[in-house]
């Protein structure tokens, strides 16, 4: 998205169903709303559990991340980024990082011994908090662990290398972009 | 072992009551413990009751389920209320996360510095973006997927109530919504959730909120 007049094309062509993106086209749909495109995926891809409680540990998990995600996200968008970044590095250490610390005493992976959404979620989770507070997985071991582990698959590997699809983190310039496609004032 | 799942949270709407509608829905009958002191709150806490620290908290199935998605999710998959295949799943997955997000502004309203302004924005956005989603998807169908109740029909008739509660009207221009809203309080369980006496909850007040503060230790 780089202008409002595309954005605005979006809109008149009906591709946004709630006037916001992400919007992933896929398999003939537009889907929007990031859980809904997520819990898509991973159904389709097979990485949201093989029965119905392990798909409620991964959610459980996934939507603790998330909220710790979220944090770091709209760091952007604080009156007063010093003071949320305390509260995220004291919530990650104090509240989030311990749970994932304990369900990865032993198992390679979060939920049912194989690969899950929540353990992508956790891996792009730990790379974002070590950006923003070096060495926070100090006291987390098993975390490292599984970071390295999940660093190994080749498919993640590729992606951390320079030109991959990854993004860096939001700046001013493209949160101006945002505030002019979407006309707000904030 | 208790058959019937357990529902831990304050005595209020807040994040607990979708869940407490899709229960009724399902027809699945409940039990609540609420919480009422900080001591009861750090009790849950050493028990490892909680596991991200927070509430709602929903024991079901053997599981001390926490976050509402997961416990939602739960529910309306044990109880085939989410769709038959993928792309149904899709579809109600969308129109789920719409109603939430217009569901959490209301929710998030007793926390606003400037309540009347909220208000404004919440009737704006209900009008301009959610509603006529709504509207279009019910012109003809009965629900909103598949031909079939799903929990997306469960949350948006929530959110049509609440937003009722606080913009008389509002579904003066939808008619279709109003139809469907209609026709879905015609099922006798929630029919039965809305008369006196239900497990229904009222809105988050003052009081409740000073509840929140004390037991989480919070400053806000």
């Amino acid at each position: 998205m780089t202008s409002r007049d595309q954005y605005l094309k979006l809109l008149e062509n009906g591709d946004l169903l709630f006037q916001q993106v992400p919007m992933v086209e896929i398999d003939g749909m537009k889907l929007v709303q990031t859980r809904a495109i997520l819990n898509y995926i991973a159904e389709k891809y097979n990485l949201h559990g093989k029965d119905l409680k392990d798909r409620a540990m991964i959610d459980m998990y996934s939507e603790g991340v998330m909220d710790l995600n979220e944090m770091i996200i709209m760091l952007i968008f604080s009156p007063d980024p010093k003071a949320k970044l305390e509260e995220i590095e004291k919530k990650a250490k104090e509240r989030y990082l311990p749970v994932f610390e304990k369900a990865l005493t032993g198992p390679v992976y979060l939920v049912g011994g194989k690969l899950s959404c929540a353990d992508v979620y956790l891996l792009e989770c730990t790379l974002m908090l070590e950006e923003k507070f070096a060495g926070i997985l100090k006291d987390f071991g098993n975390l490292k662990s599984f970071q390295g582990r999940m660093l190994q698959i080749p498919a993640v590997n590729r992606f951390l290398l320079p030109g991959s699809k990854r993004k860096p983190p939001p700046d001013h310039k493209i949160l101006a972009v945002a505030k002019e496609v979407f006309n707000m004032k904030f």
